[in-house]
């Protein structure tokens, strides 16, 4: 059952082989017997957990049933959930108990779908390998000796280790797809504005977005049907007729499903800096997709590599003012002792954060300060329209995009701890994205060999067009159905 | 362009966050790293480029004036540090 499908486990629960409170039994006996040692969950309430499950149970008997209801998520710790201690993996909020529910979990809750817990994250999500979580770091299901990736770290975790049917997480560089190649699952960063931001705990604004992490293309599309949606509390929220993000998915059938589409491949996400044997597995994948009818082009990004520069003004900038209201006043840490004001908010702030958030803070508050503020945060939004310019180009040759979504495997833990520049260059393919807008994704691909023998996931990013997920998530799925990458489970947690 | 501690704890100072001498040397390091990354931006030519703030260049909504929401104070003030009487308590600003 761990490993199914949540169409099998809606069916499941449809036909009362099994109800939601057994179900959600089954992932909290996983998660007792594996969180100690992968520490992908930071918050369990299994009151709660169950209740819902109970109310999940009575939804379904009285004939009320959607298709996720009585499914066990877990919740990436950025969405405030009422109730709930929301930390966003931050001494800062260690004690911040959410007052109200963030929009994706009002949406999760709507259709009756079970909350299992809170996942580990970096903190305020910026990392890439979950290490700057103020709760510890969480491992890798494939390999204890190395890093889940980030910033969606124990949500990433929970997926590949089966401690949750599926889980969210949110995405400003590469937060959802970099832990989903690393941990070998398949995860969806949508269009910006498609899913509301309300209550979801702000790191940079312009490109934070949410999505789902799950084992298949299909899984996915399901939640993507819940979370996406109009919300007048995100004033970026962009107002769309609904759509069904499932509904081109039965039409992926026969030899050649893909017949017609161009596939987009840019020449600067193959060169220097890829690891061989990802390339390998990545080139693989896209040899299977001419098989299924596709044909792929040479394309070009001239201006993807100054997407991580440009990332690196915009998102530090964005947030030291978001992180401003962490102030010791209203909630959150407070120091315990101090002699003014001013000497509080110095006091509460060096205290409550850490050293990563630290840093970009200063980063964002030195770019944008008296003097700097045009060459570097005007010239960042200006190099962010090119990079989008190379986009819209591109989009005229190719229908999608594909490449590596990270340049390595999965890293040992504490390899870049003290580095954070090489740990910035592990979103290297996918920040270009966020700075556009786009949708992306990962998809399992295959695995690499390590030097030590455990084999690790790869993944293949695709890349979309505007509102383009439905068939991202076609093409995804004709991948699936002729791989079987994405039902792989790590070795000792089946 | 190059910082010195003195520059980290100015910037600190403005970020409201208390540092000592040895996190900003520490601090230094790590910035100047970053900061050379961020210098690349400096070789493009960007003249006559409109800045973007939004990816698909939307305008933000408007919302008429209402009041949306009822009174939580005592829900939020519960999570706060330090409340009296309905009010947040901070140290003394007004002699």
């Amino acid at each position: 059952m761990i490993n199914s499908s949540l169409n099998t486990l809606s069916q499941m629960l449809a036909s009362k082989q099994i109800s939601s409170v057994e179900m959600t039994n089954t992932f909290l006996a996983r998660i007792q017997q594996y969180n100690p040692s992968i520490n992908a969950y930071i918050a369990l309430d299994e009151q709660k957990t169950l209740a819902q499950a109970q109310a999940a149970d009575a939804k379904i008997a009285a004939g009320n049933a959607e298709p996720l209801t009585g499914i066990p998520f877990a919740q990436k710790d950025i969405f405030c959930a009422k109730g709930w201690k929301t930390t966003c993996g931050s001494k800062m909020l260690a004690n911040f108990v959410a007052p109200y529910d963030a929009h994706v979990i009002s949406q999760f809750d709507a259709v009756g779908a079970v909350n299992l817990g809170k996942t580990n994250m970096d903190e305020f999500a910026m990392g890439s390998s979950n290490e700057t979580s103020y709760f510890g770091g969480v491992k890798n299901p494939w390999d204890f000796d190395r890093v889940p990736g980030g910033s969606s770290g124990g949500s990433a975790a929970a997926v590949a280790a089966r401690l949750c049917a599926a889980a969210t997480g949110t995405d400003t560089g590469g937060s959802i797809r970099q832990p989903a190649s690393l941990c070998g699952f398949t995860g969806l960063k949508p269009t910006y504005g498609l899913v509301s931001r309300y209550g979801m705990i702000a790191f940079a604004s312009s490109l934070d977005q949410a999505g789902p992490m799950a084992k298949s293309a299909e899984d996915c599309a399901l939640m993507m049907n819940v979370m996406a949606g109009f919300d007048a509390r995100d004033s970026t929220s962009l107002n769309r007729p609904k759509e069904d993000y499932t509904r081109g998915l039965s039409g992926v059938t026969g030899d050649q499903p893909l017949k017609g589409l161009r596939i987009g491949l840019p020449k600067e996400y193959f060169a220097e800096g890829l690891e061989a044997s990802v390339a390998k597995v990545v080139q693989e994948a896209i040899a299977e997709y001419r098989k299924l009818g596709a044909e792929t082009v040479e394309i070009s990004l001239p201006n993807s590599h100054l997407s991580i520069p440009v990332y690196y003004v915009l998102a530090p900038a964005e947030a030291s003012s978001n992180l401003s209201r962490y102030d010791g006043v209203r909630y959150g840490h407070r120091a315990a002792e101090y002699d003014d004001l001013m000497d509080m908010y110095m006091k509460s702030r060096a205290e409550g954060f850490g050293a990563e958030v630290k840093r970009r803070i200063l980063i964002g508050t030195y770019v944008l300060s008296a003097g700097y503020y045009d060459a570097y945060y005007l010239k960042a939004q200006q190099i962010r329209r090119l990079i989008v310019q190379d986009f819209t180009e591109a989009f005229k040759q190719c229908d999608i995009i594909m490449g590596p979504t990270a340049p390595s495997t999965a890293f040992k833990a504490g390899e870049k701890a003290d580095d954070p520049v090489a740990m910035y260059l592990q979103d290297v393919y996918t920040i270009a994205t966020n700075l556009a807008g786009l949708p992306g994704m990962s998809i399992p691909a295959g695995f690499a060999p390590s030097h030590l023998g455990k084999p690790l996931p790869v993944g293949l990013q695709l890349i979309g067009n505007y509102f383009d997920e439905a068939r991202m998530l076609d093409v995804a799925h004709a991948y699936q159905q002729v791989s079987d990458w994405h039902t792989h489970m790590p070795v000792g947690l089946e | 362009m190059a910082l010195n501690t003195e520059d980290i704890k100015r910037i600190a100072h403005l970020a409201r966050i208390e540092i000592n001498e040895q996190e900003a040397v520490s601090t230094l390091t790590k910035l100047s790293g970053i900061l050379g990354l961020i210098e690349q931006m400096q070789a493009v030519d960007t003249e006559g480029i409109v800045p973007m703030s939004h990816s698909q260049d939307l305008a933000q909504r408007l919302r008429e004036d209402v009041v949306t929401q009822t009174n939580q104070r005592e829900i939020f003030q519960a999570i706060a540090p330090m409340t009296q009487h309905g009010l947040y308590l901070v140290p003394k600003v007004i002699e």
